[in-house]
């Protein structure tokens, strides 16, 4: 597979590599650039973080990404910056090293390069959510206090002049494409080749290389096809391409369900969103994404393609048992299309850890009342079942009723009915239980009280 | 001065330019092997058979070594010698390594060590601490420490309580993971680098493990990637397999574990189960108190009994206790062997005594704080000869001082109304507010082991060398330590070159652990510098007939009477007079005696001192939960560094907090750990740090002792002061209730905890279903 990528504004020509080797190790083991470190190899520390820009549209568009579940052939026609990159042709420091180094954001420093990476690019971003890009960058040191002291301090600091804009070398890179270009070689490449493995953004598949140590089948790149990348919005549906990656989606939804947003955003880590896509998210059939319950309480319709067939269903269906979908081999997934209407989701995400955690319970509800009455309820949920799954009883027991704190209390008992959800590490089947029916509460409750009464991240001292 | 400044960490430019290197960022030689763990797929019983061959087939492969291969001691325990390399035949926990595997690349090391076909004789696994108590499987008999009759004195007293708390344990997720490297030198000598705060011990398990005098295997360590007491043992293993395969191959071998195999192969933080029994007077005033400590050990003892007996230790915190008890029950099971982690068993002694008195306060309808404010140490100004439960006594707390300007600073009763108000106008989240001391004692109880060395050289340019036993992990001691050498000889700090902690230059050397590092290796280097300082001093005294008195070292410069010389000249000038520039320091700190089965004496040189307020809220349907503010004033004595010791402070609450919140280990019913990775461990992010944080070093803080420029200890200390925000949450599940039912919060408090926690507080409470 020939790869072409600009290494700290050097071009790169690949064509020695396996498909699966990540760019961590590539860096680190054939560049000996060592400054990019490996904490987990799962995605988890962000030790590795890396900055990857690429062209969008007329500019360049800039993401912090996680090096060691990145294989190289997701690099073609992009621009890598690494830690080793940052400083200025003299060795002048970036002001984010500068800030890191005078505020004493560094202790032990191993977690330091890839902060350093995230701050940089949040900083070319123009982005101040310091909690936000940092969510995905673990530090056992610190406590974070002076790492945010030093993000702060850099903020108002220009970008600096030699990061220089990388779009004309990646013009000239980017032109030369991969295969497979179009869907319509993908779908007949993928038909013929039902045995392969669809790589997007890797965030899932890279776990099986690095820790299940798994050999790839026919590993196939699909996250640079056009038709996959696309995002229309229309009066019907919000269609959103497999491949539109998380932080995309996140930003997408911010104008029409923005409590969706506000749940991607606590969705794995900036780097995570920048290379997950919302097609992984959902064709994976992982019981516990986040995407397929707030889906499907918006009733999302699902898009697949079986050669130059074209099939579309209703996402809940999709989910048949545990490592089950409605997906015949050769079959992939294109598109999903929420139909518009008015917001009245909300998503709650329930974990260990607020941020970059997978959630122990996901309850997504839309449910939409007239003159005080229930008209129509759509909740599903994530980490209470082997599938995503609606709450069909819950939802007939509301339908029809009155909006009021009976009817809710009535149907919370309902919730047995629709899940009998496992004990694992993330959290026991009593409490995904318990969880589940006040999860229905306090929906209810935030309908009349609003939000500062039932988020603790509403709260402040 | 450069002592007492904010100076930054020595390697700080370094680390955020990527330049800093740790040792998996060493440049290898060609031909350099990369090694990997077999390891055991049950959690106890014995191998019947073990088939290779997959093993040894895969491409990339150059050996693979059992305990019969080894050449000499089959050992990596840090002394109980209970602790095999690979597995002699018995399968002791799940995870524990079986065989090594020698691979030209990290990753085929890896694959090849899954691949291995074996039989094994399975016996029944004691996974938890109620396993093995019903099996009676322990380490040692239980050790009690005591003073006065608790017995009588709870009995006699006029309220009592009774509970019992469990804490779970904490993996230290260090982000730079285990890793060694040991390269073959003629005459079989082995020089290691290894990701250890304990070099000497490398350096002798790496020796017997291969039949050498100590003398003939060198081992050095520049920085780790995080500490925490993770390396302060578990590298033994790594820097032992290294040097084996060094010897059976004549290659320099690499080894670092993928982090899901350290997670699973490493020791963590012990979990404990503590019974308590108290008897307290109208005000909360403790008369006497019972505890009984269970330790879940694991496998083998590593550094379990001195965790243990400092969990007993520190089983008063900062309360004088009249009469007590402590028992302390070391079990043995079939899991990890549990290690050493900031505090060493101090957290979770302390968190007993915080949570009787939090049970006491809770009983007598009291704000915490007050019972806390009857019960704690006298001030040192009174001088009134209380003493520990271990009969120790306490002479220097300035616990009543921090806590009053703390309770001050932060604006508590204030907002304690407040948070009652609060909590009243909303129904489903709850405030919760908690102010918690801590007193730990300082030295190793190991009495021995308080002891440094420190090599000091002048170059003939003046250039200054350092060196001393402490390892830097990111606490920032070679900075620390290179103030003082500056300080002494009138020289920026920039002029110290700061080296490699090694086994060739400092021998005979301490873990760099027990908080000690600055203490023990400051003064070491102190007095190595004094030593040549003071030989400069003689020779200028000769050279220019002055007194002594009339020499300084300032600025860079040397002043000799009317005269003025670089430091560099001086150096010059004494290196022709025929003047050693080199120089060994040595420190061993006075006045302590401990005798740790009688449990009498004076284990600890000094004692540091904090305190936190920590505002939390909760939700009630769910028992998510937040951290909302912390104020902190820390003793940190008269602080060398005040941005390094904010930076430890910091640090070490939102570890501390973490431990007791978000940081759970799981492990299945076959001894499995379920939670060995990041995706299902969850360590503070980001957010999870107080948005309102504001820390201080106390301002009058001044250690009674002779220690370093009177600074204290404070890598561990303020660990502790996470234990506030626990309790915190504590109070606001307490607030769900009408004040009869005691929450009883076990840690870490998750939201599931918190919210079962809730719901004991009856019908009704927190309006969930």
């Amino acid at each position: 597979m020939e790869i072409e990528f600009l290494l700290n504004g050097e071009t790169v020509r690949l064509s020695d590599q396996p498909a699966t080797r990540t760019l961590l190790d590539w860096l680190r083991e054939t560049r000996k650039l060592t400054g990019t470190k490996e904490g987990c190899n799962e995605g988890d520390c962000g030790a590795c973080t890396v900055m990857v820009s690429s062209l969008d549209g007329d500019g360049v568009q800039h993401q912090a990404l996680n090096a060691c579940i990145l294989f190289l052939p997701q690099l073609h026609g992009k621009a890598v910056r690494t830690v080793e990159g940052l400083s200025g042709p003299g060795g002048e420091m970036h002001p984010v090293q500068a800030a890191m180094v005078d505020h004493h954001g560094s202790q032990c420093g191993f977690c330091t390069p890839g902060i350093v990476m995230s701050l940089a690019t949040a900083h070319r971003n123009g982005e101040r959510n310091h909690d936000d890009v940092l969510a995905g960058n673990l530090c056992r040191c610190t406590g974070y206090a002076p790492i945010i002291r030093s993000a702060v301090a850099a903020t108002e600091q220009p970008v600096p002049d030699w990061l220089d804009d990388e779009a004309e070398a990646l013009g000239a890179i980017a032109a030369g494409g991969s295969a497979p270009g179009t869907l319509d070689e993908l779908a007949a490449w993928y038909e013929a080749n039902p045995d392969a493995t669809l790589i997007a953004g890797a965030t899932d598949v890279g776990l099986w290389v690095t820790k299940r140590l798994a050999e790839l089948n026919k590993p196939c790149f699909i996250a640079r096809v056009p038709e996959l990348q696309a995002i229309e919005v229309d009066d019907q549906a919000i269609r959103i391409g497999a491949a539109v990656n998380m932080n995309a989606v996140q930003a997408l939804m911010a104008d029409h369900h923005p409590d969706f947003a506000e749940m991607i955003r606590r969705y794995g880590s900036v780097q995570v969103r920048g290379a997950a896509t919302i097609g992984g998210n959902i064709a994976n059939g992982s019981p516990i994404g986040d995407g397929p319950p707030a889906l499907i309480a918006l009733g999302a319709i699902l898009h697949l393609r079986l050669g130059g067939e074209t099939r579309d269903l209703p996402l809940e269906d999709y989910f048949i048992a545990y490592g089950k979908q409605d997906r015949r081999p050769g079959e992939l997934v294109t598109a999903v299309s929420i139909p518009r209407q008015a917001d009245r989701l909300k998503c709650y995400k329930i974990s260990k850890r607020f941020d970059q955690d997978i959630s122990s319970v996901c309850g997504a509800f839309n449910v939409a009342t007239e003159d005080n009455r229930v008209v129509s309820a759509r909740i599903a949920f994530g980490g209470m079942a082997a599938i995503p799954k609606r709450a069909s009883a819950v939802e007939a027991a509301l339908m029809g009723k009155p909006w009021r704190d009976e009817t809710i209390r009535a149907a919370a008992e309902e919730f047995p009915k629709d899940f009998q959800p496992i004990d694992d590490m993330r959290a026991s089947a009593s409490y995904r239980q318990l969880v589940a029916r006040n999860l229905l509460l306090r929906y209810f409750a935030e309908s009349h009280l609003g939000r500062k009464h039932t988020s603790v991240l509403e709260v402040r001292a | 001065m450069s002592v007492a400044e904010p100076k930054p960490h020595d390697s700080g430019p370094l680390h955020v330019t990527g330049q800093a290197r740790y040792i998996d960022d060493l440049p290898t030689e060609e031909g350099t092997l990369h090694l990997a763990f077999g390891l055991s797929e049950i959690a106890h019983g014995e191998i019947e058979a073990m088939d290779l061959a997959p093993v040894r087939a895969v491409p990339g492969v150059v050996a693979v070594l059992t305990a019969l291969d080894l050449p000499g001691a089959n050992d990596v325990s840090a002394g109980a010698n209970d602790e095999p390399l690979l597995s002699d035949g018995n399968v002791h926990f799940l995870g524990q390594p079986l065989f090594l595997v020698i691979a030209d690349n990290h990753l085929a090391a890896r694959k090849a060590a899954r691949l291995a076909r074996i039989d094994y004789i399975e016996k029944p696994a004691l996974i938890s601490i109620d396993d093995a108590l019903n099996a009676g499987s322990r380490f040692e008999d239980p050790l009690t420490y005591s003073k006065g009759d608790p017995d009588a004195a709870i009995a006699k007293a006029a309220h009592r309580i009774e509970g019992r708390i469990e804490l779970g344990g904490q993996e230290h997720f260090y982000l730079e993971g285990q890793v060694a490297q040991a390269v073959p030198l003629e005459g079989g000598e082995m020089l290691v680098r290894s990701s250890t705060q304990h070099p000497t011990e490398i350096q002798h398990k790496v020796a017997i493990a291969l039949g050498l005098p100590y003398a003939a295997v060198r081992v050095e360590v520049r920085r780790m990637g995080g500490g925490f007491g993770g390396k302060e043992s578990q590298g033994n293993a790594l820097a032992v397999a290294c040097a084996v395969a060094a010897r059976a191959t004549g290659k320099t071998c690499r080894m670092r574990y993928d982090r899901d195999d350290d997670m699973v192969i490493t020791g963590k933080r012990h979990e404990f189960r503590i019974d308590y029994r108290a008897g307290f007077d109208d005000d909360g005033r403790i008369a006497g108190v019972d505890f009984t400590q269970y330790a879940r050990c694991g496998w083998a003892r590593d550094l379990s009994t001195p965790v243990a007996d400092r969990a007993m230790l520190h089983a008063d915190n900062a309360y004088h206790l009249p009469a007590a008890r402590i028992t302390s029950h070391r079990l043995k099971t079939n899991t990890v062997s549990n290690t050493a982690f900031r505090g060493f068993g101090g957290p979770q002694g302390v968190v007993g005594i915080e949570r009787v008195i939090d049970h006491i306060a809770h009983s007598l309808g009291k704000d915490a704080s007050e019972v806390r404010e009857v019960n704690y140490y006298a001030s040192f100004k009174d001088k009134a000869g209380e003493t520990t439960p271990y009969h120790q006594e306490v002479s220097d707390s300035v616990i009543r001082e921090i806590t009053a300007k703390l309770a001050k600073t932060s604006d508590y009763a204030r907002r304690r109304k407040a948070v009652a108000e609060w909590n009243a106008s909303h129904p489903f989240l709850k405030k919760g507010l908690a102010l918690t001391p801590v007193k730990f004692g300082i030295s190793f109880t190991l009495t021995h082991l308080n002891q440094a060395g420190a090599l000091v050289h002048i170059y003939s340019d003046g250039s200054v060398n350092l060196n001393h036993g402490g390892t830097e992990m990111g606490q920032g001691l070679f900075t620390k330590v290179a103030q003082v050498a500056a300080d002494a000889f009138g020289l920026p700090l920039s002029a110290i070159r700061i080296t490699a902690t090694d086994t060739d230059k400092v021998p005979n050397t301490s873990a760099t652990a027990a908080s000690s590092g600055s203490d023990l290796n400051g003064m070491a280097v102190k007095e190595a510098c004094y030593q040549l300082r003071n030989r400069l001093v003689l020779f200028l005294k000769n050279q220019y007939r002055v007194a002594a008195r009339e020499i300084d070292f300032a600025d860079g410069r040397v002043m000799v009477a009317d005269r003025s010389f670089s430091f560099a000249e001086v150096a010059a000038a004494a290196y022709q007079a025929r003047v050693s520039l080199s120089a060994n320091g040595f420190y061993a700190t006075p006045d302590i005696v401990w005798d740790r089965i009688k449990g009498r004496g004076r284990p600890f040189y000094y004692f540091a001192y904090g305190a936190a307020v920590t505002e939390v809220v909760i939700d009630t349907l769910t028992g998510e939960n937040r951290i909302l503010r912390t104020d902190i004033l820390h003793d940190a004595g008269r602080s060398l560094n005040p941005a390094i010791d904010i930076g430890q402070v910091e640090g070490a609450y939102v570890q501390g907090a973490g431990w007791l919140t978000t940081e759970e280990l799981v492990w299945d019913g076959k001894g499995r750990l379920t939670t060995h990775a990041p995706s299902t461990y969850k360590i503070p992010a980001c957010s999870d740090r107080p948005e309102v944080f504001n820390v201080a070093l106390w301002d009058r803080g001044l250690n009674k002792e002779k220690t370093i420029y009177r600074s204290k200890a404070v890598g561990e200390p303020p660990f502790m002061l996470g234990i506030s925000a626990f309790l915190a949450l504590s109070d606001a599940v307490a607030s769900c209730g009408d004040g009869t039912i005691y929450p009883s919060l076990n840690a870490p408090a998750t939201a599931e905890r918190v919210l079962f926690a809730v719901q004991r507080q009856g019908a009704g409470a927190g309006h969930g279903v």
